[in-house]
This record gives C-alpha cells, sequence and structure tokens, in this order.
C-alpha cells in the first residue's frame, strides 16, 4: 500500500515537473478556457433572471470542453519514446500510474475551472441565490466524475485508430448521470429554487461506483496490447 | 533458466512455434531479417505482448509480471522522457523500482560512460548518449535478465564498442543478456551464442558468425 | 442445430404475424389516444427485448473477462448488435407516439431517455470495436460494457428525480393495464424475442464462422514458410 502511493506521489511529481518546465499544455489550455467562456457569452447573452437558469448548464459544458482537450494529451508523453513500455516491464502497479495521472488530471482541470469561474460570474452576472459553500463539493465531486473515467478511457483510447475523438465518444455516454447532476446541482444553487442534495449524493455515489470499476479494471486495460 | 515454448499469432504469425532453452548466464545474440520475429521474442519474454500459445518460463517463473523486477528491457525508441536530465529520468525510474540508494542513479550512468552531472534533457541527446542512457536505465535495478532491442542502433563505432565491452562484463558477473540487433559483427568474440530467426523460427544457434545455411 | 433453424424460423414468422394482427386488430382501442397507441406493442416490447440482450451482454463480458472465453466475446458482440438495432426502434416509435398525442417529439420520459443514453453508451461499444487496433480487443469491449452497467441504475435514479422536479408526459402511460391489451402485450413481446433469438443465432453462426476462418488462416500461415522480404 505505502508503494502503491510512494510511486502514485513520484509519478504526480514528475508529471507536475514536466509541465511547469514545458509549459505547453497549460498555455493553450488556458487560453482555450477564455475563449470558451467568450464565445459562450456572445452565443448565450441573457437577462440577469434567466440567465441563473442556463448558467449552471453552460459552465459545465465549458468545463467539459477544457476536460477532453487536457484528458486527450494525459498519456501524450508517456506515448512519445514508448515510455509506458518501461512503465509495463517494471514491479510498479498499474493502480498507482493512475492513481497519479487521475489526480494530475484532476488539479489541472480545477484550475482551469477556477480560472473560467470569475469570468463566467462577471460575462452573467452571477449571484447564488442558494447556499454557495455547497459549490464546492459538487465542483470536486464532478471534476473527479470526469477526469476519473476521462483518464481511464484515454489509456483506452491508446488502442484505436482516431485516438482523440475516441475519448470523447467513450467518455460522454458513459458521463450523463454525473453531468445531468452537475447541471442540475448548480443551476439548483444558483436559483435558489431547490435543493442539490440529491445531486450530490448521486455524485459521490457515482465517484465511488466508477473510481471503483477504474481501479479494478485498469491493469487489464494497461496490459492489452 | 528459460524454457521457451512459444507459438504467437499478431494479425500474422510473428512467432511460428519457437521452442528454446536458455541456459543462465550467457550473452545471446539474436538475428535475422526484418520480420523474422525477433522482436516479437523479445517483448515476449518481457511480458510485454501474451503468446497467443506456448508457454514461457523465466527464472522458474511462468509470470513474466512475477518475475518482471529481474527484467531490464530496452528497445529502439529510448524508454526515457525527452524533458528531463538523465539523472531525473532514472531518478524517477528508481522509484518505481523502490530503489532506496540514492547513488545508485549516478553509479550506473558512470557505468555507460556518460556524465551524471549533465543539465541537458534527454531529447537533446546524441543517439548513442540516448542509447547508453537507455541501457542505463534497464540496468538500473540490476536485474538478473536483460533483454535488449537493436541497442546498437544509430550509436557512433567507438560508443557502440563500449556498451559491448559492459554487456561481456555483466555476462561474465552472472547476468543472463538477448541482444537483438542487425549489427551482430559488434558481438562477434563478445557473444556466447548467435540464434538465427527466419519467418518466425529459429533456424540455427552457433557460437560465431558464420554465414547461415541457405534457406 | 441447422434443421431447426428454418422450422423456427417459420414459426417465428407466424408468431409475428399473429402478433401483428392481435396488436392491430384484435386488442381494444384505447380510450384517450386513440389508434396511435397501439404503437405501444411494438415500443414496450422492443424495450424488453434490447434490455435482455444488454443485460446478456454484460453477462457475456463478464464472463470474457474472467475467463477469456471467446464464445463469450462472440455473444456480447452479437447481443450488442442486435440490442442497438431493438433500442433504436423504442427510439423511434417514442417519439412517433409522443408527436400525435402531446404535439411534441421528446419527452424527458424515465425509461424513453434511459433508453437513449443505453443506446449511446452501446453504439460507442459498438465503435470501440470497430476502431480498436489492439489485438486484446474483447478485453477492452468488455471493460466498457462492464462500465456501462454500472451507470445504468445511475442513469435511471438521475433521470428519474430530474422528472420529478420538472414533471412531463409519461410515454406508456402510468397506471393499471387492460388485461386484453396486457395480454396483447406479452404475445408480442414472446414473438420479438423469438425473433431476437433468430437473429442472434444466425449473427452469432456468422461470428464463429468468421472466427473460424480467421483462425485457419493464421495456422496456414503458422505451417507455411512465408517469402523472404
Amino acid at each position: 500500500m505505502s508503494l502503491l502511493s510512494n510511486i502514485t506521489a513520484a509519478t504526480l511529481a514528475k508529471d507536475i515537473r514536466l509541465e511547469w518546465r514545458s509549459k505547453d499544455a497549460i498555455n493553450s489550455m488556458l487560453f482555450f478556457a477564455l475563449l470558451v467562456v467568450v464565445v459562450f457569452s456572445f452565443s448565450f447573452d441573457p437577462l440577469a433572471e434567466e440567465s441563473r437558469q442556463i448558467a449552471g448548464g453552460l459552465i459545465w459544458v465549458s468545463f467539459l470542453f477544457a476536460a477532453v482537450v487536457a484528458l486527450n494529451q494525459t498519456w501524450a508523453r508517456e506515448i512519445r519514446n514508448q515510455v509506458l513500455d518501461a512503465y509495463r516491464v517494471s514491479p510498479a502497479p498499474a493502480n498507482s500510474l493512475f492513481l497519479a495521472k487521475a489526480l494530475g488530471n484532476f488539479i489541472f482541470v480545477a484550475i482551469l475551472e477556477a480560472l473560467m469561474t470569475p469570468l463566467f460570474v462577471m460575462f452573467y452576472k452571477l449571484r447564488p441565490l442558494g447556499p454557495a459553500w455547497q459549490l464546492i463539493p459538487i465542483a470536486a465531486l464532478g471534476t473527479w466524475a470526469l477526469v476519473v473515467n476521462g483518464t481511464f478511457f484515454a489509456a483506452m483510447s491508446l488502442r484505436t485508430r482516431a485516438r482523440e475523438i475516441m475519448l470523447p465518444l467513450l467518455l460522454f455516454p458513459i458521463s450523463i448521470p454525473a453531468l445531468l447532476a452537475m447541471v442540475r446541482s448548480t443551476t439548483a444553487i444558483l436559483t435558489g429554487e431547490e435543493s442539490a442534495k440529491f445531486w450530490i449524493v448521486l455524485l459521490l455515489a457515482y465517484d465511488v461506483v466508477f473510481t471503483t470499476g477504474c481501479l479494478l479494471l485498469f491493469e487489464t486495460v494497461l496490459q492489452a496490447e | 533458466m528459460v524454457t521457451d515454448l512459444v507459438k504467437q499469432f499478431g494479425r500474422f504469425a510473428a512467432l511460428r512455434g519457437v521452442t528454446a532453452d536458455f541456459a543462465a548466464g550467457r550473452l545471446y545474440s539474436i538475428l535475422g531479417d526484418n520480420g523474422a520475429g525477433k522482436t516479437t521474442l523479445l517483448r515476449t519474454l518481457a511480458g510485454l505482448t501474451p503468446p497467443t500459445r506456448g508457454t514461457i518460463s523465466m527464472l522458474g517463473s511462468t509470470s513474466a509480471r512475477a518475475v518482471c523486477a529481474q527484467f531490464g528491457y530496452m528497445a529502439h525508441p529510448s524508454l526515457l522522457y525527452d524533458e528531463m536530465t538523465g539523472l531525473e529520468n532514472l531518478g524517477y525510474f528508481s522509484r518505481l523500482y523502490a530503489i532506496r540508494d540514492e547513488g545508485r542513479c549516478k553509479e550506473v550512468i558512470t557505468l555507460v560512460g556518460l556524465d551524471p552531472e549533465l543539465s541537458r534533457p534527454v531529447g537533446q541527446y546524441s543517439q548513442g548518449m540516448r542509447q547508453r542512457m537507455s541501457l542505463a536505465r534497464a540496468l538500473l535495478h540490476d536485474p538478473r535478465v536483460l533483454l535488449l532491442d537493436e541497442p546498437f542502433s544509430n550509436v557512433d563505432l567507438h560508443s557502440a564498442r563500449e556498451m559491448v565491452k559492459l554487456l561481456g562484463r555483466m555476462r561474465d558477473s552472472g547476468k543472463t543478456i538477448f541482444v537483438v540487433t542487425h549489427q551482430a559483427q559488434l558481438l562477434e568474440g563478445t557473444a556466447d551464442e548467435f540464434v538465427w530467426m527466419q519467418a518466425g523460427k529459429i533456424v540455427d544457434r552457433t557460437p560465431s558468425l558464420e554465414p547461415l545455411k541457405t534457406p | 442445430m441447422k434443421k431447426i433453424f428454418p422450422i423456427l424460423a417459420i414459426l417465428t414468422a407466424g408468431l409475428l404475424s399473429y402478433a401483428l394482427y392481435e396488436a392491430l386488430i384484435v386488442a381494444p382501442t384505447e380510450q384517450t389516444m386513440g389508434d396511435v397507441q397501439r404503437i405501444f406493442y411494438y415500443h414496450v416490447p422492443s424495450a424488453w427485448t434490447a434490455f435482455l440482450l444488454f443485460t446478456i451482454n454484460f453477462v457475456a463480458s463478464i464472463v470474457y473477462l474472467i475467463r477469456r472465453n471467446s464464445r463469450a466475446d462472440a455473444v456480447a458482440v452479437v447481443t450488442a448488435e442486435v440490442g442497438v438495432v431493438f433500442c433504436t426502434v423504442v427510439l423511434v416509435t417514442g417519439p412517433l407516439w409522443a408527436r400525435p398525442v402531446w404535439g411534441i417529439w421528446w419527452t424527458w420520459d424515465v425509461r424513453l431517455t434511459s433508453t437513449l443514453v443505453l443506446w449511446l453508451i452501446y453504439v460507442s461499444y459498438i465503435m470501440l470495436r470497430r476502431f480498436s487496433t489492439s489485438g486484446q480487443t474483447p478485453v477492452l469491449a468488455a471493460a466498457l460494457a462492464v462500465f456501462g452497467a454500472l451507470d445504468v441504475p445511475l442513469v435511471y435514479f438521475s433521470i428519474w428525480y430530474f422528472r420529478t422536479q420538472h414533471p412531463q408526459p409519461v410515454i406508456g402511460g402510468g397506471g393499471s393495464i387492460d388485461p386484453r391489451m396486457l395480454h396483447v402485450l406479452l404475445i408480442n413481446w414472446l414473438a420479438f424475442s423469438c425473433f431476437a433469438f433468430l437473429i442472434c443465432w444466425s449473427r452469432y453462426r456468422l461470428e464463429r464462422l468468421q472466427r473460424d476462418v480467421e483462425e485457419m488462416q493464421s495456422l496456414e500461415s503458422l505451417l507455411e514458410p512465408r517469402s523472404v522480404r
């Protein structure tokens, strides 16, 4: 168990360090996030009252776009120079690699969300009428839901043609209950009209179920050649 | 140490019934034409590709996963991160193998004839340096079995000769080494046996580089 | 085995015709919706058949993951494909029904929406199989099927709750059902199931034949020496 977390930490640290050095993905992602927010604001230009109804959906759709772009490059460095082979040949458990990648993606997408949110608040003049603190667990659980399955399906797509389209093709249908939960709960908080509790519990259940599923099946997927 | 009864199909038959016994502590040079199945054999031995049929027994176990800590694998791609220096790369891989000894990375980099303090990222190395660093990665955890796929490709002659000498020393210290290469003449005099493959089978095993009997 | 097939085919054809007759002629006309309601006899049995097939797919996928049995994989492929077809029928008949009755093409009806998501998941399953370059495609597909199955209850609950907050017309009607209608429904379901079974069976035979041919080809290339490159 400690070996698992040791390797997970090492891999995560390595990924962060590499990302920090090249700043490839960070820069392009940040700009992409900004673009998405601006484009959406042009496309949907509502009055304050309506904006609360739809903002929940808009925000999460834009987060979803950003997440997919981030997820698609999850394994990019491991594919170059076939580093993945080196990992597979080592005694390191596959799950530690998975967790490290998933956590890395989570941090990355969370940063993007943190940057995009103030922009949305500004453009749509949002002011939550419900208990705003609940947005934190919603964001955390929702992001993890996307990232955990996304990392898993990104690994699956490595073995397919049309790799980059395969990831969203696989991810979106499975994520529908989570997406529904994220959108409805955010809308509930923004409009203050309903309670988000059910959705938060659903997100929690979703996260538990699929994190377990991913951990059980990742080794199989990694070694499938 | 290795008893090998392998029949494997890819989309086509990459290995068509390979049965062989390899003793420990020897250096084997595997050669043959393109498409003879050399790389497939090596990858199957390493546990990277499951055989379609047949079994492999390495170091007393039929499961590659169980003994993978004893394997060192190297291929034509460097299996290293281009954006990190050699030392950083090895530092990471040493964590994968739970190596605590801090000096080990430097030790093994020096062993292959490179400078551990080199601050250039691996992506900027010459091919010869990159192959040597990749070899260092394979040697990091002091494996008993080395599986090397084209380690000398695009490497300058001097570096290649140094690598061969190193492999000889490794073999003398008891490691079992398999080298797949098109440049088998480099191993003349060092290798214990030359294993000739053709069309997915082993067709001959000779102690030196005598010409293969015509197909 | 081959002799039974034509007999079953004829029986199924007969059953389907009988079921059609029952649905269109014999079944009583529904009070509020009129004759349009008869789509119900295609909509619901298709849905049940699709769910049955997907359940078989789930079981076959798990069996494959544990045993790596190639027949289990063949069953998985077959049930996925035929299941998607029946699912498509459900998704087409749903709006066809809703439009004349309520004037809208789509409602967030729990079952219809869940079926849509299930359809999406299985279409992505089929795409994964088509696009995969790995020799281990069955493993990946089986993993996806397991994920899909895990997803189903979550899908259902999320849409169910969503609907309680945004009530919409319910396709298929709530409440009790006239026993004569139930009778027709069950006949149609039986007919559909037989039909599905027949199609699956012939598809399965096709799949096995294909795999046998591939295996023969592999064996052949194994024995014959290849030309020197």
